[in-house]
């Protein structure tokens, strides 16, 4: 099995969650297109684990996972508030922390 | 008990009283303040007694002991204690200060009866003991100067005891600013015998002073040229003398204790205490003795003029404590300590008699409005005329022996001092007609209507409550005098305090009887054999010719001023229309204020103004400081650009910076 292919998806998935976040306004999409920027990296974690042959790789692609799941439910909340307080769910007209 | 530990008793005790009164004043009433004060400072004066026998127990030789209680800093080479110095001189000046201390405790304690603030009275004065005492007791630089400054704040605030009266807060300014001028010639003094000497402690700087110093080299002159600016200020010499009229605002004990008997002799002190060094510089010492001549001399014009009761009085301590300054800058060490203790007896005396008398005037000072008091209050009259003759130098008083002693001294050592002898006689004529102006002004003649009351009805004349000064009017709240203050004749204590001091300005003199008694000097002479002026003396025939010489003066300058104010008071006022020039020069105090603002203060004000107005302005706010703000708020402004709170800016940031590290790692390693 060449790693090449699975690090061309990787980068591919990378980039599409990238450039989500930078195009989309909805912080649900910005939260999701993070979330496929982790499991890119995830993937490409499992797969250089598996052509080195050891473990660690992966061990390291489970703690992306927690760390994955508990920035969802900060961000999930923070949207839930958002909506609760009838604003504007656009990160482009939440932008009361400008210096 | 060893001396040392009497002297450690004898500072411990004011200040205990101090603190005592001062914590107390809610809990006890205010006699029991009285009482505490007055007996701390007796005890004290015991507690002097009982070091002066335990040292007089010892062989002369040994009469000096230095003792430590704790190391204050011990660094860089400089050891700085807690220590005191017991020797002769400082065992008289303890005695001199705790002995009249005791009498006008006394004397304040009736006196000041019906004043508010009667504990923060008593609880300053005894605080004021205890850092003379200090001051006398230092065994070090360091810890005389403490003492100095103590002293000086002590007089601010006694000074200022009334507070609510603008004049008197005004003049304890006045006193306070002139002498932290002279703390500072003591600091500077205290820095350079240090920096070429290597330690504070009398007993070395004294040891090694005259092997690193030549004589009249320019350090050694320097150092006492700036400890002569810190005795001339404590001591009302020109040109710092212009506070102590001044300080007569404070209530009479203080003018007494402080401004009379003891705060004002410690430049005497100083000099003395460090003659050492004025040996080595007999320039400086030079320039001490004719600013003390010249003193000696302002004053007694000055005084002839004033109308003041407690400011003639003023002016005569000024030109007393020059004939000491005088004394101990030529080498009449022991004769000028000699004329300070009994100046500190006739000097406390006669405040205290004119005490008295101004509470029968009502605080009114004007000896031209008093006449008759002989008639009314004869107890004071008599204490009055007996301090009057002794500062007059009336023959066979304290006075009369102790002023001539240091004359007879200086014709003794002979060449342009004979000239200062001669000043100080001219200086004692002075004396006697000043002093018996007063007298004259004061105790004969028809009373006067306060006079005619206390005769009457034997009650106090009351006139409305005013400042005596500006005539503003007060009350007899705390801050201001209160309804009355008491006369000698109805108070036991005042009495009693002013009896004592009328036997020492009468018979203190004859301690120390040139051929027949000698006292004080052998006492003395411990301290002082270390100098080579100290062998020179004057023979006995020499000072019974002074003494004669200075008895004639005395009593022709009584009976002129009997013939000027009692016999024809119509010359008076023909010299003052002739003599106009003269007559002004002495009532504005030879314009030295004048002097003083347009030399020194108005140049600190233009300093001042030019400060505020230009260099604070337009370097430090609009230069320094301004700058400093602009920069940063301008760089501020380009950085707070970036936080414009689009996240997607932000991110966009992360990802252009993250493709262009990587893009570099990638460029580096190929």
């Amino acid at each position: 099995m060449n790693i090449e292919w699975y690090i061309v998806l990787s980068a591919l998935l990378f980039g599409i969650g990238a450039v989500g976040i930078l195009v989309r306004r909805s912080p649900m999409v910005i939260l999701l297109c993070l979330e496929l920027m982790l499991n890119a990296g995830n993937l490409a974690l499992v797969a250089f684990s598996r052509a080195v042959g050891n473990g660690q790789g992966q061990v390291f692609a489970l703690v992306v996972m927690v760390v994955a799941a508990c920035e969802v439910v900060v961000g999930l909340g923070l949207i839930v508030a958002i909506f609760r307080r009838k604003l504007p769910l656009n990160v482009d007209d939440l932008r009361e922390l400008r210096g | 008990m060893s001396a040392t530990t009497w002297a450690w008793l004898v500072l411990l005790l004011p200040l205990l009283g101090s603190i005592a009164i001062g914590l107390s004043f809610r809990a006890v009433p205010a006699r029991v303040a009285g009482v505490i004060g007055t007996g701390a400072v007796a005890l004290a004066f015991a507690c002097g007694v009982a070091a002066l026998i335990t040292l007089l127990g010892e062989s002369p030789d040994a009469r000096h002991h230095a003792s430590t209680l704790w190391e204050y800093a011990n660094v860089a080479g400089l050891d700085i204690k807690l220590g005191i110095y017991l020797d002769p001189l400082s065992t008289f000046m303890l005695l001199v200060v705790t002995g009249v201390s005791t009498t006008i405790h006394l004397y304040s304690f009736g006196y000041m009866k019906s004043d508010e603030g009667y504990h923060r009275f008593f609880s300053y004065l005894n605080f004021f003991v205890f850092s003379m005492l200090l001051l006398v007791l230092a065994g070090n630089f360091v810890l005389l100067i403490v003492g100095w400054a103590f002293v000086g704040f002590a007089s601010y605030a006694l000074i200022s005891f009334w507070y609510r009266r603008k004049t008197a807060t005004a003049a304890g300014m006045k006193a306070f600013v002139i002498n932290v001028v002279g703390d500072i010639g003591l600091v500077l003094a205290a820095f350079l015998i240090v920096q070429h000497l290597g330690s504070f402690d009398y007993e070395t700087v004294f040891a090694k002073a005259p092997q690193v110093f030549q004589t009249n080299e320019w350090t050694v002159i320097a150092i006492c040229l700036l400890l002569m600016v810190g005795a001339f200020a404590k001591s009302a010499q020109i040109p710092f003398h212009t506070w102590l009229p001044d300080a007569m605002e404070g209530p009479t004990p203080v003018s007494s204790l402080i401004h009379a008997a003891t705060m004002v002799t410690a430049g005497v002190y100083l000099i003395a205490r460090t003659h050492v060094l004025f040996v080595l510089a007999p320039t400086a010492a030079d320039i001490a003795a004719f600013v003390g001549l010249a003193t000696l001399l302002v004053a007694g014009t000055i005084a002839i003029a004033q109308t003041d009761m407690k400011r003639v009085i003023a002016y005569s301590t000024m030109s007393q404590i020059g004939y000491m300054i005088m004394g101990v800058s030529i080498g009449a060490y022991a004769q000028g300590l000699f004329h300070l203790m009994t100046h500190a007896f006739f000097k406390a005396l006669l405040f205290m008699a004119a005490g008295s008398i101004i509470s029968a005037m009502a605080n009114m000072q004007n000896i031209d409005k008093m006449s008759g008091f002989w008639k009314a209050m004869r107890f004071t009259s008599v204490l009055l005329l007996i301090g009057g003759l002794a500062l007059a130098a009336f023959p066979f008083t304290s006075g009369f022996f102790s002023k001539d002693s240091i004359l007879a001294y200086a014709e003794a050592r002979g060449g342009m001092y004979t000239w200062m002898a001669i000043g100080g006689y001219v200086g004692a004529f002075l004396t006697a007609i000043y002093t018996f102006r007063l007298v004259f002004k004061v105790l004969p003649g028809e009373p006067c209507k306060e006079a005619q009351e206390l005769i009457d009805t034997g009650h106090l004349y009351h006139g409305p409550a005013v400042n005596p000064h500006t005539l503003e009017p007060e009350d007899a709240d705390v801050g201001f005098p209160g309804p009355e203050h008491h006369i000698a004749e109805q108070s036991k204590p005042m009495a009693i305090a002013m009896a004592i001091l009328g036997f020492g300005a009468l018979f203190a003199g004859l301690i120390q009887i040139p051929g027949v008694t000698d006292v004080l000097f052998k006492f003395l002479d411990p301290t002082f054999a270390n100098s080579p002026l100290s062998e020179i003396k004057p023979s006995v025939g020499a000072e019974w010719r002074g003494l004669a010489v200075g008895a004639v003066i005395a009593v022709v300058g009584i009976w002129l001023s009997w013939v000027l104010w009692v016999r024809r008071p119509e010359l008076p006022a023909l010299f003052r229309e002739r003599l106009r020039p003269v007559y002004l020069l002495c009532l504005n105090k030879w314009y030295f204020d004048e002097a003083i603002d347009f030399l020194v203060v108005r140049p600190a004000l233009a300093i001042g103004r030019f400060a505020n107005g230009v260099f604070e302005r337009f370097v430090i706010d609009a230069g320094v400081t301004g700058g400093t703000e602009e920069t940063v708020r301008s760089a501020s402004g380009v950085v707070r650009a970036v936080q414009n709170g689009f996240v997607r800016s932000y991110a966009l940031l992360l990802v252009v910076g993250f493709a262009g590290l990587a893009l570099y790692f990638l460029i580096v390693q190929s």
